[in-house]
């Protein structure tokens, strides 16, 4: 007979700091404060923007002026956050009607037979076959290029990945017993699709809305820089960065970094958003 | 009522049938039990009968109506052997519950289940309290016949004992005919007025 | 233990496993989902874990061999051959001394082949000659070892199982759940093979929700509930509940299709609900104050009890 006086520990859980939940919660406020904050201040900034000052033409960043100064006396920092709250701007909206999009086809393509699938997904077939830059290029062109078209071809160009995860989502949903128990309690297709479908769709429809921000702000940004976007007099980050190119030889640095360095922050905080909600959503490291 | 199953033939692979020309015929007083090695389709026979695979040929009537053809409320209502794939993991158990035809509370006090888990989530309960819901479900007031299919075979023996206990009860009270699988021979017995024993492809009779 | 004279191969004392889990929103709590486990092998014998699924028993077997997922906590004694385990010591005889037989081949890598994995990749002379025997002992076609894990049938895929457990000679064989939905005929054969081991003197844990197929192949039973083990009988015990020690057994004995199919009222309770001291508390008949505090395990008449009024 074995005796032992005390128990042996074997395993002991030791979680390193915040558990993941909190860690995601904070993410997610400080990331989404930061951002409001930016959109905010950069909507309100306004005038001192474009106010050109010929006094202060071309200074290195200083107390008055952090971002320091353009050719035409423009201060950077302004400029920088009014043309980021710009792009913001852009991505959200493109971002928000390319998900309606995405969802609406992604359900479609899964719900409504095997030919409206076939046909859907040769259409996200042939437009992810285009090279992305292109399509919106092309796009931009075709509607005169300027504001609308800029966001009109971010807006219409950033559907398939998506759909496809929708489309994905509600086909492996359809499959699952107590959808199809549901059926044969009697409920309508309708009735399923708002009760069991939509709640369990919809956090992924978040997460992917969410991380679409990125992109779109980015391209919006491409699109500008490459002349195909935003006119000149509105300060889109795009039009601020492809200006200071030509500066750049000529010794000014802070034209580029500083504006290239925001729009940096901004797209990585985005992610970051997006992937911790990705990481409360996803079960395998719900645990953690 | 009467179930018929006529001339039905499936199988998952072309060539490869499961089952051949099966019938059976089922009557509301009745509790017929199937015989099968594992992996011999008995629970594709089970979702044949109640509707939810199509047979390959043949037809599953309920008293003359093609139950494929059924549209709303199946007469024919099926228990899955595994609880936690039959219930939405996002709702609570009253929603579930509530999907059911008008579930009496006599049903609900019968098996067991109690009244303080309605407000919970599938996750915080186990197999045996969420297989409880599952066949009060089942047992709404159009149900006219239930298939079990290994319905109480992970649970507790206590557990399987009160839940057959009342099924045997209620099925007969309310005239539902019974259709179960199960692989415990004692179980069997105990629970069916007569077994079909599904060999190979095609069925032997046997009548207690 | 005066009623056996065998040497013990394992003893496992007040062994406990609990994990976090999220709560509501951002919360975590720890759930104790087993707590004061006792359980012993010995020597030539074949114990069987009997409980309802999913009420822990497998953590059980993944707290022995230290391969608990990382959210957990565990502590106990667990004594091999005499030895009191600690975690280094565990890690050593993984493996090796003490194997682990699971449910299905979803424990075995899909994208590798069945030999590669049999032999843990090793490629020496005598490793492949101890596959070809096992295969043989085992009738098993040489060949099998070519194949991948989905291509197996279910008989085969469970002795490619127990092939993988034999390659290092085992001296304790942990089965878990090794014949998941088989009726009792085939289900017995297939234990046949582990009864075989367990008669060559060494021991075999069996983990089970099937209390028939336990009455059938193995020599005691530890009865498991709400997290322990309330009861540890031979079973012979078994053929009359007079000779059974806990009420919960004996209600189980009752339930029995066989023994008449007596429903006995109440269910175990969840493991966020634990009644104090005794868990079949609440529903016994027996109870009295003394049932809240601390139960003491008994021996009686060559089996363990976890009950005051037991006899």
């Amino acid at each position: 007979m074995n005796n032992a006086v005390s128990v042996t520990v074997l395993q002991k859980y030791q979680r390193k700091g915040l558990n993941q939940r909190t860690k995601t919660r904070v993410h997610l406020t400080c990331g989404g404060i930061f951002l409001i904050a930016i959109t905010v201040i950069g909507t309100i900034v306004g005038d001192a923007a474009i106010t050109t000052n010929f006094t202060q033409k071309n200074l290195l960043p200083h107390m008055a002026h952090p971002f320091g100064t353009d050719w035409l006396g423009r201060d950077m920092l302004s400029r920088t956050l009014k043309g980021i709250s710009i792009s913001i701007y852009i991505g959200l909206f493109a971002s928000l009607v390319s998900s309606i999009i995405a969802a609406v086809l992604g359900a479609a393509a899964a719900t409504l037979g095997k030919r409206v699938d076939a046909v859907i997904t040769w259409f996200i077939d042939l437009v992810m076959g285009i090279p992305h830059l292109l399509l919106l290029i092309l796009i931009s062109y075709a509607l005169g290029r300027g504001t609308i078209g800029v966001v009109v071809a971010v807006a219409i160009s950033h559907w398939p990945l998506l759909t496809r995860v929708i489309r994905g989502e509600i086909l492996q949903l359809k499959e699952a017993n107590y959808i199809k128990i549901a059926e044969k309690l009697g409920h309508s297709k309708m009735k399923i699709v708002v009760k069991h479908m939509i709640p369990h769709v919809l956090p992924q429809f978040l997460v992917g809305l969410v991380l679409l921000f990125p992109h779109a702000i980015l391209h919006e940004a491409a699109l500008t820089f490459l002349g195909f976007g935003l006119p000149p007099e509105q300060p889109g980050i795009g039009i601020i960065l492809s200006e200071s190119m030509k500066y750049l030889s000529l010794g000014m640095w802070w034209l580029a970094l500083f504006p290239g360095l925001v729009l940096l922050t901004t797209v990585m905080l985005f992610d970051l958003v997006g992937d911790s909600l990705r990481k409360i959503i996803d079960p395998y490291s719900v645990r953690d | 009522m009467v179930l018929e199953a006529q001339g039905i033939s499936f199988g998952y692979k072309k060539g490869l049938d499961i089952l051949k020309n099966f019938n059976l015929t089922v009557e509301s007083h009745e509790r017929v039990g199937i015989v099968a090695p594992s992996g011999f389709g008995k629970t594709t026979l089970c979702q044949i009968l109640s509707g939810y695979l199509k047979p390959a040929s043949g037809q599953v009537l309920l008293d003359g109506t093609d139950i494929h053809k059924m549209k709303g409320y199946c007469p024919v209502q099926m228990i899955w052997q595994h609880p936690e794939k039959a219930v939405n993991p996002r709702l609570r158990m009253k929603d579930i519950i509530a999907e059911g035809d008008v579930i009496e509370d006599r049903i609900i006090d019968g098996l067991g289940i109690e009244r303080d888990w309605f407000n919970r989530f599938p996750r915080e309960l186990s197999g045996g309290e969420l297989q409880r819901f599952c066949i009060a479900r089942a047992l709404g007031k159009r149900t006219r016949f239930l298939i079990a299919d290994e319905i109480s075979t992970m649970l507790d023996l206590i557990t399987q004992a009160q839940i057959w206990n009342f099924l045997l009860e209620e099925l007969a009270e309310r005239n539902i005919g019974l259709i179960v699988v199960t692989h415990s021979k004692p179980l069997m017995e105990h629970i069916t007025t007569r077994q079909v024993i599904l060999d190979t492809l095609f069925v032997k009779d046997n009548v207690i | 233990m005066s009623c056996i004279n065998k040497k013990h191969i394992l003893q496992i004392k007040d062994l406990s496993v609990s994990f976090t889990q999220y709560e509501q929103g951002l919360r975590q709590i720890e759930l104790k989902v087993i707590h004061k486990l006792n359980v012993s092998v010995h020597e030539g014998e074949l114990v069987a874990v009997v409980g309802a699924s999913g009420s822990g028993k497998s953590l059980l077997a993944h707290a022995i061999l230290g391969i608990l997922p990382h959210n957990c906590n565990a502590e106990g004694n667990i004594w091999f051959e005499d030895k009191l385990l600690s975690r280094d010591c565990i890690e050593e005889l993984r493996g090796k001394q003490i194997v682990l037989v699971p449910q299905s081949v979803n424990y075995l890598d899909p994208l590798e082949k069945v030999g590669k994995q049999v032999r843990r990749e090793r490629n020496e002379e005598t490793i492949y000659k101890k596959q070809a025997e096992l295969f043989d002992f085992y009738k098993l076609p040489q060949n099998t070892g070519e194949l991948y894990p989905f291509e197996l049938s279910g008989g085969m895929a469970r002795r490619v199982l127990l092939t993988t457990a034999m390659m290092e000679s085992p001296r304790l064989i942990i089965a878990d759940e090794p014949t998941p939905g088989l009726h009792l005929e085939a289900a017995k054969k297939a234990m046949g093979h582990f009864r075989e081991f367990a008669d060559q003197g060494n021991g075999v844990l069996l983990i089970t929700h099937d209390i028939e197929l336990a009455l059938e192949v193995a020599d005691r039973i530890a009865v498991f509930y709400a997290g322990t083990t309330v009861e540890e009988a031979p079973v012979a015990d078994f053929e009359s509940v007079d000779t059974l020690r806990h009420p919960y057994t004996k209600a189980l004995w009752r339930a029995l299709p066989q023994n008449g199919f007596h429903p006995f009222p109440g269910n175990q309770p969840y493991v966020t609900d634990m009644p104090k001291g005794c868990p079949f508390g609440p529903r016994c008949s027996q109870f009295t104050p003394e049932c809240e505090g601390d139960i003491k395990e008994q021996t009686i008449r060559c089996g363990t009890v976890r009950c005051i009024h037991a006899e």
